[in-house]
């Protein structure tokens, strides 16, 4: 794929087992292992091929927003979502450089964004005499509750600017705080780690009035087994 | 510019590195075969820490996992998609079909949903069984030997049900249902809707000591870097690389078609380097395809010669028709009962259907002759890109005003978590000849070889069947106590069938068969028309079932393979 990888294209037998890292770990498998050598083999990527990461690059050498647009951005995400003890909100979030990135990325929401924010300064200085960042929380709000509600009925792009675009900043200001690690730890997310699934846990069951049927759970993995290789009977009847 | 051609002439050239290929790969390799890979695309490994996204975080990437590189999501293992930059595909007017293609060592395997389910006895026999369509040249019984080896050496979990034509195997076993699929289960119960555990290949307990086991980050289609799930490059290639076999990958070659001596006989490929753009040609005594359906139609239909004006293995001009698709068509519903979860566990399970409805109908009293299978989704899954983006959209489900600030949005995000449960139908299209993919004269790609042309359009039977999804979703969702997101699609809009492509399942464009005028491979899937050229992807299936193709993709290879090395012993070919 890149350069260097190209004057590889031939690839002799048996050169190509991965990183022996992450494959020595799963002959002693075990979730710590595991975990380690993830973690310790692909902090600096997030996976992506040369052609991507040169986008991303490209991307992030452009500017959107200017300095006051970012603080716009910045002082309506936190009425949007206010900030709350232990996990914080928008701020912490990276919610203004998501908003800025996703506005070059997919081009084109930059016109409802952009417009937008001339649309809440305006709005402001006209109703306020000052522009929206520096007007006060109640101020903001009163701005905010004009625009926050859309009707169900119509297409959103049929609707007023400002209405998509309060629809779309509220959009990306949830995203943005639910996929960072405060909005993650709110949320209580607690997957996208190694562990051993084992079913749901018995008061989860309770909770909603639902149980396991016994003969299904007879045929489910012993997870106590996982590690034991698979042997079967001419019939296909699990034998380990 | 003169074609560089080496001078080395290799048993085999395996042309693609997918499930078909894969296979051929490891068999032949392992027979002691010098073996040639030819792959358009880079290399790629599960286990390499560059290339990986698996446990990624969503603030990892700046667009926190939106799909704007990545059809299908930024973290979704495949390089290339409905498009490939520089390689365009055209359609006939009126008609529509999307192409996926992954340009990677072990292609579209490293993203798949790895639903393993085997055809039973009635899928071999269509015609014989309805009418329509045809009959394959072979049955259930010629492919049990290879199935079963399959599930041995690959991995794949489910149970042994006795199901007529759902057939047992050699499972590992499956995983504890999830919250979400028992509330299917007891929903789907109500209907007489049957429900088995999935049957999906990734590793719930250990097969051998080179592969890891699964630990349940529910990731599959990012590829697994312990290789505890079914990818052609980490559990085919590789191995067989280990265990010494003689296998050269070339990877970034575009095979341009494959060339003939006066005789008419392959010789070997010709391809385009994409490191340096120039033409190579590569020579074999055997050429293997595994292209993919499409891919492998085209290359053949390039390869004009005097002895093959039409395309080799085209004297009967089937190659490109009878392409088909699995139908799809997907229904959600919002849970009452699933709402104001707890997040106290992890539930990610497997990436893909802990459960799942195998076809329970009589096609006989209804009025689409083939049948389909339901896939389950939901749960608390990972927030990405678009996580409540319409945070309280549901609440005009419950009387309540969708909108607003502040607060409560963070009680609506946490109410609604987890609550939605969805379906996917995935049902069987009948083969006709006038679906099909051809040679566009007028178009050609970045390294000036003429790309296809689709020409496909569905049948009354495939939207027939699409309506009785619909239906059947409705009544599920009412069953569960749900409410359905969406309005339900009508007949304005085909019952929400999705168009030909996209569920990624196409077949047919090469199908085997025991008269050379209606068909382009033989049983053992080699040209009619010329004996040291083979198809071993899906494009020699006569007809999907209401399977998904790849296991079955994955047998034949291994089949296919063994009939080569026979014939190389006998020195037939």
């Amino acid at each position: 794929m890149d350069r260097r990888k190209s004057l590889q294209t031939l690839i002799l037998g048996g050169a190509a087992a991965g990183t022996g890292l992450v494959f020595n770990s799963c002959r002693t498998e075990n979730a710590e292992t595991i975990d380690e050598a993830i973690i310790a083999g692909s902090d600096k990527y997030f996976g992506r091929t040369p052609e991507e990461l040169e986008r991303i690059e490209k991307i992030n050498a452009e500017q959107l927003f200017n300095e006051h647009e970012m603080e716009t951005i910045a002082s309506l995400a936190i009425v949007i979502l206010p900030p709350k003890e232990p996990h914080g909100g928008p701020i912490e979030a990276g919610v203004p450089d998501l908003v800025e990135f996703m506005g070059k990325d997919i081009p084109e929401m930059a016109p409802t964004l952009l417009g937008g924010l001339m649309w809440l300064d305006h709005k402001s200085n006209t109703e306020f005499g000052t522009e929206f960042k520096s007007a006060t929380l109640e101020q903001k709000k009163q701005i905010c509750d004009e625009i926050c509600w859309h009707d169900i009925e119509i297409p959103l792009e049929k609707q007023p600017l400002e209405i998509q675009f309060f629809y779309m900043m509220r959009g990306l200001t949830v995203t943005g705080y639910y996929t960072s690690e405060v909005g993650i730890a709110e949320l209580g997310y607690k997957g996208n780690s190694p562990n051993v699934w084992d079913g749901v846990p018995q008061d989860v069951l309770d909770q909603h009035g639902v149980a396991y049927d016994p003969a299904w759970i007879a045929k489910c993995v012993d997870q106590s087994q996982r590690n034991v290789i698979a042997e079967w009977d001419e019939n296909g009847n699990l034998l380990t | 510019m003169q074609i560089k051609e080496s001078s080395e002439i290799y048993d085999v050239i395996i042309v693609g590195s997918g499930a078909g290929g894969g296979m051929a790969t490891k068999q032949l390799a392992d027979a002691g075969l010098n073996v040639a890979v030819v792959e358009a695309g880079p290399y790629f490994d599960p286990a390499d820490p560059k290339t990986m996204t698996q446990l990624k975080q969503p603030y990892d990437s700046p667009r926190r996992g939106a799909g704007t590189d990545r059809a299908f999501g930024e973290w979704d293992m495949s390089w290339g998609d409905w498009e490939v930059e520089g390689e365009p595909y055209t359609h006939e007017e009126g008609t529509d079909f999307k192409w996926w293609r992954a340009r990677m060592l072990g292609g579209r395997t490293n993203h798949w949903g790895r639903i393993s389910l085997r055809f039973g006895p009635k899928d071999f026999k269509g015609k014989t069984r309805d009418g329509h369509g045809d009959d394959w040249p072979i049955g259930y019984e010629d492919v049990k030997p290879y199935y079963d080896k399959l599930d041995k050496l690959i991995g794949v979990f489910g149970t042994n049900e006795g199901r007529e034509n759902d057939p047992d195997g050699f499972f590992l076993p499956p995983p504890k249902p999830r919250l979400h699929e028992l509330f299917y289960i007891n929903g789907a119960k109500k209907s007489n809707i049957p429900v088995i555990p999935g049957r999906l290949s990734m590793l719930t307990k250990r097969i051998n000591n080179d592969r890891g086991v699964c630990f349940y980050c529910g990731q599959c289609s990012r590829s697994c870097s312990v290789y505890a799930d079914f990818s052609a490059g980490s559990c085919l290639i590789f191995p067989a690389q280990k265990s010494g076999g003689k296998v050269k990958i070339f990877v970034n070659s575009m095979v341009r078609e494959i060339t003939t001596n006066d005789e008419g006989k392959a010789t070997g490929v010709s391809y385009i380097s994409k490191d340096d753009r120039k033409e190579y040609k590569l020579k074999a005594k055997v050429v293997v395809l595994a292209a993919s359906a499409c891919s492998s139609a085209r290359i053949l239909l390039n390869s004009k010669s005097k002895q093959h004006p039409n395309g080799l293995g085209n004297s009967s001009n089937i190659v490109g028709k009878y392409l088909h698709d699995s139908t799809g068509a997907s229904a959600a519903g919002v849970i009452p009962d699933l709402m104001n979860r707890k997040t106290s566990y992890n539930e990610d399970g497997v990436g893909g259907m802990h459960v799942y409805s195998p076809w329970w109908g009589d096609n006989s009293k209804l009025n689409f002759p083939r049948g389909y299978h339901i896939e389950v989704w939901g749960g608390m899954g990972q927030p990405n890109y678009g996580f409540g983006f319409d945070p309280n959209g549901m609440n005009k489900y419950f009387g309540l005003k969708p909108g607003g600030y502040g607060d409560s949005l963070r009680d609506d995000v946490k109410k609604y978590y987890g609550s939605v449960i969805g379906f996917g139908g995935r049902g069987e299209a009948i083969a006709f000849k006038e679906n099909y993919c051809e040679i566009d004269p007028t178009t050609v790609d970045k390294f000036g070889i003429p790309v296809l042309k689709f020409n496909y359009k569905h049948s009354e039977f495939e939207i027939n069947q699409a309506k009785h999804m619909q239906d059947t979703f409705e009544e599920l969702i009412h069953n569960m106590g749900g409410i359905p997101l969406n309005e339900k699609p009508g007949k304005d809009k085909d019952y929400g069938l999705l168009a030909p492509g996209q569920i990624i399942h196409e077949v047919g464009t090469t199908r085997m068969g025991n008269d050379p005028k209606t068909s382009v491979t033989n049983k053992f899937q080699q040209l009619h028309d010329v004996d040291n050229v083979f198809i071993v992807d899906a494009g020699v299936f006569v007809s999907q079932a209401d399977k998904n193709c790849t296991w079955t993709i994955m047998a034949l290879s291994w089949r296919a393979s063994d009939y080569i090395i026979e014939q190389l012993k006998a020195q037939n070919i």
